[in-house]
């Protein structure tokens, strides 16, 4: 039966009731709190709850928990000075705080039930929490609360829990980090949009230190990196993308003017977003300065298709400098830390294996190394150091490479070149770029090239050797000072020998060195490469003689005319034996361009086959030694042709090596295996592995398994 | 409980109670049968066995499939030859006609007949196909040393083995196979390949296809092949 009760009166006994438990806590009643009491002061409540059906209760209910929420603050306020006091009877006060709570949640647990879950309001237990939050967010906002106070609550929780920092956890910990989350969630939402990049960091920066500050003063150490993760999480990493994007002050923005601030180094959770942006950067600047390059190259007018110009060595450089920026960045910004590093890699590897005007990236790096260690680079006279430290960062990038083996092979050509043609800068730089690959890449990689240098440096020993040779056989010395480099092969490109027919002159040394050769060595056959060799020529023109520098097919062209003045082309090849093509270069070196030692007719720019020449007697020039060049073309679609020939085969034995160690191995596997262990010399096509393995099996090196198609198994 | 004796069960052993003379009439009476099917086996051989060689040549074999009114190019020989483990194409010898004509307890040209169809089914059961469709494989290497068999023939064979129970896959393979340039050649892991994909492909959808396993590299070009075609 309900009483109509008002909610005054009702609520005035619920005031006694509340006097009477605090005395009876406070140890100053006389007559302790009984059960009757308690059961009175809940009907008082349900009463004031449900009375008026008809009418909107709810207007008691919001008025009954607004006042029980003031009735705790109340109590609190009351009591806070007694806590401050009293300080060794804090951990009683908590527990009796909390019995207090838990009556009087009782009393209002009829609230609780229906109206609490009616209007969603956080039950009152929480609510009692809830008033020490605001507490904590009264600070956040800047204002001064008891923090003593807050701490002595808090290690009370960490106290009073039964089983340890559970109920500091669950009952504390939790909600204060939600209400964190809320709290920040908000502010991120008001400053994300109105500040600039660097002041939103700033902000960040603070908030963490204050946080930090936070729990060092009255929370728990453990709540630390929860606290600092949610804060993190809804400032930074809920708007990464807008942060990091954000026109004209954003993450790129700030990476191109070089003002990246140290806060970065604060994020531990933003980091994957971060990383990203920064390799999409590094992406788009290399990507334009390679798309610069290709402009550069198409509008320049390049004399010969086959030289890559200039602007491919620019390229390079500034590849170089735009490593060296962001490799600084990682180190320092970005701390080391792997995750940049693998970005930066990553940039790197996309436009690092760009074609430029047709010519591929293993092409114009090996361009760029020849140029360096070419004795006359063009415009790049360095230092012996600078050529050091070039060298250095320009094998660091063709880590990058895709294509090491091309560039190995392209490597191997132009340093044959320049050795050959004595253009090399000096032998200890090419030692040590060799030494820097092979650091990198391993033996193989260089093992023929070095092969190369060194038979130079034997070649002089040899050549002393020669020298004392003659000395010692003085009937062997036919009169003309010859000098010989023997090369081994297998180290060297493979190049056709030549087929010409020796001049007489040289036949007699060619007899001598090949005697001496033979004596002092075993089985070995010596193939003459007279397209290589060069030969200095008296040449015997009336107004002076001058002395000719020339290649052995230039001279021996030259020879010729020793006994006829007048010679046609077609003459001329048949006593030279050579084919058109390596008759035509001599003859054009030598009549159509600067130095025209014969004359040519018809005196045009070209070499046809019904050309006559004769010897030009009245040649002169103001030197009295010149050296007439001949031009050479690099083969390169066969440089390409050879290296895609030789992929397979080195598919075929990697794949028998892991299979051969393994015995069986599924598909994925070995497919994984195999692209790792080729990924040092060439990115392989997974088709083409799969094709070499079907060889494979074909070829009965390699077996699918009966039972599981999928693996394959090694027959010895 | 008491552990029961051991005690012989089922009726008596007929050789063990009869007198040997029984079991010698028992088994002379069978293996007199068995002789006399062996005889009728042989003497069906050298009906179609050419005299000189000793061997049953294309010609007895076209001869035998004319007797059965069966088309020499039914896979029903083809069938049969496996039954006999035949070796080479075109020939059977006299053991391998024993051999398979005593698997199908058959003596004589009617009774092999009679037996085709359930060849036929015994065949098609899954432990046995996948076995004679790599006889079918094997028997087309005629050269010594061969391993792989041409685009043309190994359509054809495709056909005779696959074309009944997998035709749409048939068609667009042999379609694929004779526009393609890659292959000029196909060999067993290949063949294998084949059956594996018309068993667990869905066809024409291709959906449960994956190029990353270990499919053969031809069947990866002949789905592409499909789907560009298919788009």
């Amino acid at each position: 039966m309900a009483k109509t009760v008002d909610l005054e009166k009702g609520w005035e006994e619920m005031k006694k009731g509340m006097a009477k438990l605090k005395a009876t806590l406070e140890g100053q009643s006389d007559s302790p709190f009984d059960s009757e009491e308690s059961v009175k002061l809940y009907t008082t409540v349900f009463n004031l709850c449900t009375q008026n059906r008809k009418s909107d209760h709810t207007e008691y209910a919001a008025e009954l928990y607004k006042r029980y929420r003031s009735a705790i603050n109340e109590y609190i306020n009351e009591t806070k000075e007694t806590w401050h006091i009293f300080s060794e009877r804090t951990s009683e006060r908590w527990s009796n705080h909390n019995i207090m709570v838990r009556w009087l949640s009782k009393f209002f647990s009829y609230l609780d039930r229906y109206y609490v879950v009616k209007q969603s309001l956080p039950n009152l237990a929480e609510a009692g929490k809830a008033c020490f939050h605001d507490l904590i967010e009264q600070e956040r906002e800047g204002g001064q609360i008891d923090r003593d106070l807050v701490r002595s609550v808090v290690s009370m929780f960490r106290d009073v829990g039964v089983s340890g920092i559970e109920l500091y956890e669950n009952d504390f910990e939790v909600y204060m980090l939600e209400n964190t989350s809320v709290y920040y969630a908000r502010k991120a939402l008001d400053h994300i949009l109105v500040d600039s990049c660097p002041d939103y960091m700033l902000m960040v920066e603070q908030c963490l230190k204050t946080e930090k500050e936070r729990v060092s003063h009255y929370l728990c150490p453990s709540t630390e990196p929860k606290l600092l993760e949610k804060t993190q999480h809804e400032l930074l990493f809920v708007h990464a993308n807008q942060l990091l994007e954000k026109e004209s002050s954003g993450l790129s923005r700030l990476l191109e003017d070089g003002q990246v601030c140290i806060s970065i180094s604060v994020i531990t959770n933003g980091l994957e977003s971060v990383s990203t942006i920064f390799r999409e950067h590094v992406t788009s600047i290399g990507q334009a300065l390679v798309r610069n390059a290709a402009d550069e190259a198409s509008h320049k007018k390049v004399e010969s298709k086959d030289i890559v110009g200039f602007p491919e060595q620019v390229f390079l450089r500034k590849v170089i400098d735009l490593h060296d920026k962001y490799l600084s960045y990682v180190n320092g910004c970005f701390m080391n830390n792997l995750i940049f590093q693998k970005a930066l890699d990553e940039a790197f590897e996309v436009f690092c294996n760009k074609q430029i005007a047709g010519v591929s990236s293993a092409e114009i790096f090996a361009t760029f190394c020849d140029r360096i260690l070419k004795k006359d680079g063009g415009s790049e006279k360095l230092t012996d150091e600078a050529i050091e430290e070039t060298l250095d960062k320009i094998v660091k990038l063709i880590v990058h490479l895709h294509e090491k083996d091309l560039f190995a092979e392209f490597c191997r050509k132009k340093l044959s070149r320049r050795l050959l043609s004595d253009r090399s800068v000096n032998e200890e730089h090419e030692m040590s770029l060799l030494s820097k690959l092979k650091q990198q890449f391993g033996g193989q990689f260089t093992s023929k090239m070095e092969g190369m240098v060194e038979d130079l440096i034997l070649g002089r020993e040899k050549q002393v050797e020669f020298g004392n040779y003659l000395r010692d056989n003085p009937h062997e010395n036919r009169g003309t000072d010859m000098s010989v480099t023997v090369l081994t092969t297998g180290f060297w490109p493979t190049y056709k020998s030549s087929e010409l027919n020796v001049p007489t002159e040289l036949i007699r040394c060619i007899e001598v060195f090949s005697r001496f050769y033979t004596s002092n060595t075993r089985n070995r056959k010596l193939t003459w490469m007279f397209q290589f060799g060069y030969c200095n020529l008296i040449g015997r023109f009336k107004p002076k003689p001058i002395e000719l520098q020339l290649s052995t097919h230039q001279a021996a062209t030259l020879l010729l005319f020793n006994t006829s003045e007048r010679l046609s082309f077609s003459e001329i090849m048949s006593q030279l034996n050579l084919p058109s093509e390596e008759v035509k270069k001599p003859l054009h070196s030598l009549s159509c361009s600067n130095y025209k030692v014969l004359i040519k007719e018809p005196d045009n720019k070209a070499i046809s086959s019904s050309d006559v020449f004769e010897f030009n007697s009245m040649f002169t020039d103001k030197m009295r030694r010149i050296k007439i060049p001949l031009p050479h073309t690099e083969e390169k679609k066969k440089v390409t042709v050879d290296v895609d020939r030789s992929r397979p085969f080195a598919i075929d034995a990697a794949v028998v090596r892991i299979m051969k160690s393994r015995k069986a191995l599924g598909y994925q596997q070995l497919l994984m295996e195999c692209v790792e262990q080729l990924n040092r010399i060439f990115k392989p096509d997974v088709r083409l592995i799969k094709k070499r393995i079907e060889d494979l099996i074909h070829r009965d090196y390699l077996e699918r398994d009966e039972d599981d198609v999928s693996m394959f198994r090694y027959k010895a | 409980m008491r552990r029961s004796s051991t005690r012989k069960t089922g009726p008596a052993n007929p050789a063990s109670s009869m007198n040997s003379s029984a079991t010698d009439i028992f088994r002379s009476a069978s293996s007199k049968a068995i002789i006399k099917e062996l005889e009728r086996i042989d003497h069906l051989f050298n009906l179609y066995a050419n005299r000189s060689s000793g061997m049953i040549d294309p010609e007895g074999i076209e001869a035998l499939c004319s007797d059965l009114e069966v088309d020499h190019t039914d896979v029903r020989i083809l069938m049969l030859a496996w039954k006999m483990k035949a070796e080479k194409q075109g020939y059977f010898t006299l053991d391998e006609w024993r051999r398979g004509l005593k698997a199908l307890r058959a003596d004589t040209i009617s009774k092999l007949k009679k037996a085709l169809p359930e060849l036929e089914k015994e065949v098609r059961r899954p432990p046995n196909f996948v076995d004679f469709y790599s006889y079918a494989f094997r028997y087309c290497l005629t050269e010594e040393k061969q391993k792989s068999i041409d685009i043309e023939s190994i359509c054809q064979l495709l056909d005779l083995v696959l074309g009944s129970q997998f035709h749409p896959q048939v068609d667009m393979l042999i379609d694929y196979l004779k526009t393609q340039k890659d292959y000029k050649v196909i060999n067993m892991d290949q063949w294998m390949g084949f059956l594996r994909f018309c068993n667990e492909i869905s066809f024409p959808d291709l959906s449960n296809y994956d190029p990353d396993l270990a499919w053969p590299l031809i069947l990866d070009n002949f789905v592409e092949w499909m789907i560009a075609k298919q788009s």
